[in-house]
């Protein structure tokens, strides 16, 4: 539990920071603070909602991966633990995912550019790169099933599956906003229209799974 | 860049045409705040069934031969679980949070509608998964509401094979539902304000929604992943939480498992949950007694800071509920003393909405009723609470109805009171009517000595030490007759305050066809909902201009001023305070 605690006490104490540093000391019913406040246009951040959205999905996200991994430390003391070698591939599947997040970059980039060629071209092989992964992760599970590690031999194997297993869905929900993504592309004829914005979030959601992906190996390696 | 409001930079804000897309599928925050109000009220009722048939097995034990033990430990389960959080949650959140959180602070919509709409069907296929579980083999879970294992999924817990199941799988589509809501909330909050709306002139209101929404974002993932590990445990095998056992004369396959690691897990999400119900209550009272008592919230900054500073406790001291499952001396004296310090906002409230009170003038309609009632039950409850966060006071009344009384008072009867008085409070800018105040009084005074006379007993039979869950306490000997009394005299009590919310109920239906056309401001409220150009509401809210925000929303009584509230979108007159402050300064 102390990996959440300390997850939430860290956000708790940059947003509370934020927001008391810029926002919650003003005396609202004073007569300078009210001159100060007429002008305030209204949004909090300098963000479109959107992008705000993808953030506090993001926190949400953390907190759920940070959960298992609490339960994962804390279920690793007991006696019956068995450690899991894992498969050597999931290094070259790493790697893929890297590549991955780093293409999304470059459609990203390009899509700033308004390039709308390279963002067509980028997002296919961000595309081609993630699948891959994701065939890559089914594949190490058919090694580790065929070398007799099911999901309920232990429950080190147990964690194994359902965090990759989970990370997986995550990049899945991922996919499909890639797929809308492309979609609206398309729709766009020439330009990129609704689509730039698309590109935007979703290379965010990439890099930031990436992250959560090299977290959840070097835990699973150190252990 | 030039300011554009982001509701209006949307050109095609969804317009609703047909009676299907403008009632059922519609993407209109109020719409969807009624929908999940009429879901969650409805699936409440069956909770209050649950309640009255649970009293009566208590209170008149061997009479009732439809009643097994089976059926109690279901009632409890389902009592509770729906009422913390298909009940209590959802309205709150899903029903005043989707209505006031846009109208209160002048957006036109949330900002993701779509979503909105998306979260409240969702919600419903939960309530709908949670209820099939009663036409299922074994019928629903039996495993009381806090789900522990591994009597939940062993054979001889009712509902262990079908039950348990549609119950996890049921609370992790209402999780997806809570987050697709709960981002449309947090975000219209920070990003669609109107113009000159700054956070600190926001009305308590949408503090307690908005950081009860962010430690429900934050705690019910704890939830979804016990769920997750749980069902894993019951159909694949696994042992995330399940020991080694013998169950039934016979050896089960789990090894090594760990039921504590489960009750982290289900409190570190529970006793945010409190607060997720307590927050919104809290900021709504904060309003219904600033606007009833014509004078301005006490502190205001003190009670934003004490909403922000019990949100972040609450994610430290829920070990307090497993006092009794055993912990380290020290992590017991940590839990205590966060559990203690989490009391001084909490006390702070309490202060600043007494002190609300004094020299008001009070009109003592029905929502300040509930709102009086509500601080009442509050102080009551949260002073057993203290007792409670002891180690060594909670460990003897830890299984006993003591429990049952705080927990009750200070999360069940509490914030159903305000429910209560928000819903009279609103109820004529949500339906243009006005409500029966007469039939509102008697539902008051009947709802609030009545859940006294259940609840205030149950102290005294928990430090005789009368335990909870029993479904029955046969012939014991440390238990005297009078507590067999008093559990019939609570009993009918109960039955009296579940059969009075038929006056609720008829006032409410009655009044939406037939009462009064009610003043769009009845209250002389400064928030900006009460100055729509519409009563109720018309889907935009604002007709073509946005309002602007020239003041906080506590400007009752200023002295000179023509009204005795000024509302907020009002521009500041420099005839009535030629520099000089309003208020109390906090």
């Amino acid at each position: 539990m102390s990996t959440t605690v300390l997850f939430v006490l860290v956000l708790a104490g940059v947003v509370g920071w934020w927001l008391f540093a810029r926002q919650l000391t003003g005396r609202p019913w004073e007569l300078a603070q009210r001159k100060l406040d007429d002008s305030h246009e209204g949004a909090t951040l300098a963000v479109s909602p959107a992008r705000t959205g993808l953030w506090v999905l993001l926190a949400v996200i953390s907190s759920f991966f940070a959960l298992f991994m609490s339960a994962y430390g804390m279920r690793m003391m007991l006696d019956d633990w068995r450690p899991l070698a894992e498969p050597s591939l999931l290094w070259g599947n790493t790697l893929i995912l890297v590549l991955s997040s780093i293409a999304f970059q470059w459609t990203r980039v390009a899509a700033r550019r308004g390039d709308r060629p390279a963002v067509q071209t980028g997002l296919i092989v961000t595309g081609f790169f993630t699948f891959a992964f994701l065939a890559g992760q089914v594949l190490a599970w058919r090694q580790l099933s065929a070398s007799g590690q099911y999901l309920h031999s232990n429950v080190a194997n147990a964690f194994f599956f359902l965090l990759t297993g989970l990370h997986g869905l995550h990049l899945l929900g991922g996919l499909a906003a890639w797929a809308r993504t492309m979609l609206r592309l398309m729709q766009a004829g020439t330009a990129l229209g609704q689509a730039r914005q698309s590109v935007e979030l979703c290379a965010t959601y990439w890099h930031y799974l990436l992250l959560v992906w090299l977290v959840l190996f070097g835990m699973l390696l150190a252990t | 860049m030039a300011y554009v409001a982001i509701a209006d930079r949307d050109t095609h804000l969804h317009d609703p045409q047909t009676f299907v897309t403008k009632y059922i599928w519609s993407q209109d925050h109020k719409v969807i705040a009624i929908q999940y109000s009429l879901i969650a009220i409805g699936v409440g009722l069956v909770a209050l069934v649950l309640s009255g048939m649970m009293r009566l097995q208590l209170g008149f034990p061997d009479t009732f031969s439809f009643i097994t033990p089976n059926n109690y430990l279901q009632f409890i389960t389902m009592h509770g679980m729906i009422m913390v959080i298909y009940l209590l949650t959802a309205l709150f959140l899903g029903g005043f949070g989707n209505y006031l959180i846009p109208l209160m602070v002048g957006a036109r919509d949330m900002v993701f509608p779509y979503m909105n709409m998306l979260s409240v069907w969702v919600y419903l296929l939960a309530v709908l998964v949670l209820l099939a579980s009663y036409f299922v083999p074994g019928g629903p879970t039996g495993a009381g509401w806090t789900l522990y294992p591994p009597q939940a999924i062993l054979p001889g817990t009712a509902g262990a094979s079908w039950g348990i199941i549609l119950m996890l799988v049921s609370l992790a589509i209402f999780i997806v539902a809570f987050t697709m809501g709960g981002l449309n909330y947090v975000c219209t909050v920070l990003q669609a304000r109107c113009r000159g709306m700054t956070l600190m002139r926001m009305p308590l209101s949408i503090w307690g929604i908005f950081m009860a929404t962010i430690l429900g974002l934050l705690a019910f993932p704890a939830l979804l992943v016990s769920a997750i590990m749980m069902i894993l445990d019951s159909l694949i095998g696994t042992s995330f939480f399940m020991p080694a056992i013998v169950s039934m004369g016979e050896q089960l396959a789990y090894e090594g498992g760990s039921p504590i690691l489960f009750q982290h897990l289900f409190w570190f999400f529970g006793h945010p949950e409190v607060y997720i119900v307590a927050l919104p209550a809290f900021g709504i009272v904060s309003d219904l007694l600033s606007v009833h008592a014509r004078k301005n919230i006490f502190g205001y900054r003190m009670m934003v800071w004490a909403i922000l500073a019990i949100g972040g406790l609450s994610f430290v001291v829920w070990a307090h509920h497993m006092y009794v499952s055993g912990m380290n001396p020290y992590f017991g004296f940590f839990f205590a003393t966060t559990t203690l310090i989490i009391a001084v906002p909490t006390a702070i409230k309490v202060y600043n909405w007494v002190l609300t009170l004094w020299h008001g003038d009070i009109h003592l309609r029905v929502p300040m009723l509930f709102a009086i009632g509500f601080i009442f039950t509050f102080i009551h409850g949260g002073l057993t609470g203290l007792f409670l966060g002891n180690v060594t006071v909670d460990l003897p009344l830890s299984d006993t109805y003591f429990v049952v009384g705080h927990f009750h008072m200070v999360m069940g009867v509490s914030p159903i009171l305000v429910v209560f008085g928000a819903i009279y409070h609103w109820f004529p800018k949500i339906t243009g009517k006005m409500y029966n105040e007469t039939l509102g009084k008697w539902h008051f005074w009947l709802t609030f000595l009545g859940t006294y006379s259940i609840y205030l007993p149950m102290h005294y039979l928990g430090i005789l030490g009368v335990p909870r869950r029993y479904f029955a306490l046969g012939e014991t000997e440390f238990i005297p007759d009078s507590a067999h009394i008093a559990n019939e005299s609570i009993t009918i009590s109960a039955l009296i305050v579940a059969v009075v919310q038929i006056l609720f109920i008829i006032n409410m239906v009655w009044s939406t066809w037939r009462g009064q056309k009610a003043d769009p401001n009845p209250w002389g409220a400064t928030t900006l909902e009460w100055q729509t150009p519409d009563t109720p509401p018309k889907h935009g809210n604002w007709g073509p201009k946005l309002p602007e925000v020239y003041r906080w929303a506590y400007d009752f009584s200023v002295p000179g001023a023509a009204r005795d509230f000024i509302p907020q979108n009002e521009p500041l007159d420099p005839k009535i305070a030629p520099g000089r402050d309003h208020g109390v300064h906090a």
